[in-house]
């Protein structure tokens, strides 16, 4: 069985983001960029059920422009075997990126399609759940335990829901999206980071794969949030509670 | 304009956020015609739909969907219900809220009806106009739905104040429909089964629509500590909160971490102890409307958005509260 793992590029978490004067979005030039860490938690569970030989290759995909390769790179080089680029310069959201994996799954087959729950720069949480709908499959999303059957051909899913945990299970093949408490990625030791130099990204782009890209949402504008006014440093507990009690009125 | 609100209801009524998402529906235009649809089995569906249908001025009507397969929230049968109904009704949106249930089932409808959602939504500025944080938070993103109807949305139901709840009254009773489900297309059903639900049983308010929340950050140590937190938040009738670190720590249940992937909560007070502040917890907490921290490092960068911060040791902070601000009971 082979495992497909969807990755994105993103601005690294740990940037303190800039909007961008003109309102047309964040400031990406000369910022550092990595994979989206839901994306980590997502290639790492496909390593770890390939590991355990339950799968027999895992395939780290990517969209945008060419520096999507640096991000499959990292991938490879955590152990991803092989990588595909969907080359392309338009905008994609989420709908798109659904359709374009949706179309890479028809091509290769794999039993799980693992993504993460959402990108940490547009915050959607969508793809998955919609690529899902496309293919017809079983869909666990938010997961933060996966445990895979492979005689019986379905793997049970740790849901992190609003009011505690969800358990299911889910016929094969099927897409999970990856929670935070799923597992911690391991880095690319350096020995696999020159491993990866010789492993295969394989280019494509959406018109080879039947894909015209029209989106229908329009970015108007970015903004930064309303700050928030600067407080006071108090002295003591009974001041606190003082300041809580009769002017901010909240006890 | 008419707009269909996926609601989830608990115990006969409709739960809040889902009230939040009809106070949503309700700013997209006036006049806009509000159903509701309510799915699930059994006697609390049929209360929940009488209760919307009488208490709710401004709903226009209720579809119910019964079937043991929508008795478990699942994404499969439930998508497909969307996309049954949005068949019938054509409405122009279709609105959820941004709980973990919408989150799941509105995307893989959307992808069903071949349409873009927009989830997260903070404000309707226009019919097709929507505001949705993004980076955390730390940007807010203006969008602009271009595509066929409808134009589906989750919204994040902090920023929607819930309806008016009159009493229930005879002279309001929108109309009960049940919907028909002989076309209801099984492609992706079966292959998926619902197992279980666990939670911890707790006698405190809900985290996502409590007045007060008292949060822990790794600056609690551990479980054990947290106690003396939760005794704070007995005695003041709020809810408790964690940060990210206090939960992958193992302090406290993951369902009580507020953060851009966590709750995302805006009480009236929001007290935070040994919590730095990372941007992605500040993302689940910034639209609170007092905050308070306590923090021995007086850097750190929860005091930026505090609007009272006291620098000091928590484990004497704590303690000076419980005993100057003693239960109400």
């Amino acid at each position: 069985m082979k495992i497909m793992v969807a990755v994105k590029r993103v601005v690294d978490y740990a940037v303190k983001i800039r909007v961008k004067p003109d309102k047309s979005g964040v400031e990406t030039k000369n910022v550092k960029m990595s994979m989206n860490p839901f994306c980590e938690i997502a290639l790492e569970e496909a390593l770890r059920i390939k590991e355990s030989g339950k799968a027999s290759e895992v395939i780290a995909v990517s969209m945008g422009p060419a520096q999507c390769i640096d991000t499959l790179r990292t991938g490879l080089a955590m152990g991803a075997d092989r990588a595909i680029h969907v080359s392309t310069d338009a905008p994609l959201f989420p709908l798109s990126v659904a359709k374009l994996l949706k179309a890479l799954v028809e091509a290769e087959n794999p039993g799980l399609l693992i993504l993460g729950k959402q990108a940490i720069d547009d915050d959607c949480n969508q793809t998955g759940q919609m690529v899902a709908g496309l293919l017809k499959w079983p869909q666990g999303t938010f997961a933060s335990k996966v445990i895979l059957d492979k005689e019986k051909q379905v793997v049970e899913v740790d849901r992190e829901v609003d009011g505690g945990l969800e358990t299911l299970s889910l016929d094969l093949p099927a897409v999970i999206t990856t929670d935070l408490r799923l597992n911690q990625p391991r880095y690319a030791t350096l020995p696999n980071i020159m491993k990866a130099k010789s492993k295969v990204i394989k280019k494509v782009t959406p018109e080879e794969l039947n894909m015209e890209i029209k989106p229908d949402l329009e970015l108007v504008e970015v903004t930064e949030p309303p700050k928030r006014k600067a407080g006071v440093i108090l002295s003591s507990v009974d001041e606190l509670i003082d300041k809580l009690k009769n002017e901010a009125h909240v006890l | 304009m008419s707009t269909l609100v996926v609601a989830e209801h608990e115990g006969g009524s409709i739960n809040q956020s889902s009230l939040s998402a009809i106070a949503a529906a309700g700013a997209i235009s006036e006049g806009n015609s509000i159903s509701v649809l309510l799915a699930g089995s059994g006697s609390s569906l049929q209360e929940a739909a009488s209760h919307a249908a009488s208490s709710l001025p401004s709903v226009s009507q209720v579809l119910v969907a019964d079937s043991d397969i929508l008795t478990h929230p699942l994404a499969e049968p439930w998508a497909d219900l969307v996309h049954l109904v949005q068949q019938k009704g054509s409405y122009s949106h279709i609105v959820s809220s941004s709980s973990s249930f919408g989150k799941n089932i509105l995307p893989r409808a959307a992808a069903l009806l071949d349409v873009s959602p927009i989830t997260d939504v903070i404000r309707v500025s226009g019919p097709r106009l929507f505001v949705r944080p993004i980076y955390a938070g730390n940007a807010l993103c203006t969008v602009q739905y271009t595509g066929a109807d409808p134009c589906m949305l989750t919204i994040r139901a902090t920023s929607f104040a819930l309806p008016q709840m009159p009493a229930e009254s005879k002279s309001h009773a929108a109309p009960i429909s049940q919907v028909d489900l002989s076309t209801f297309s099984e492609v992706a059903l079966g292959k998926s089964r619902w197992l279980k639900h666990t939670s911890l049983e707790i006698e405190r308010p809900d985290l996502g629509n409590a007045r007060i929340v008292v949060t822990g950050g790794r600056g609690l140590k551990s479980a054990e500590n947290f106690k003396l937190l939760e005794k704070l938040a007995e005695n003041l009738g709020a809810a408790v909160g964690a940060t990210r670190a206090a939960v992958d720590d193992g302090y406290v249940p993951n369902e009580l971490q507020v953060g851009q992937t966590g709750k995302i909560v805006a009480p009236e007070l929001y007290m935070a102890f040994g919590v730095s502040g990372a941007i992605q917890h500040l993302a689940g907490m910034r639209d609170s409307k007092v905050i308070v921290a306590v923090n021995k490092d007086g850097d750190a960068p929860i005091f930026q958005v505090a609007d009272y911060g006291l620098v000091g040791d928590l484990f004497q902070v704590i303690p000076e509260l419980l005993e100057k601000l003693p239960g109400k009971k």
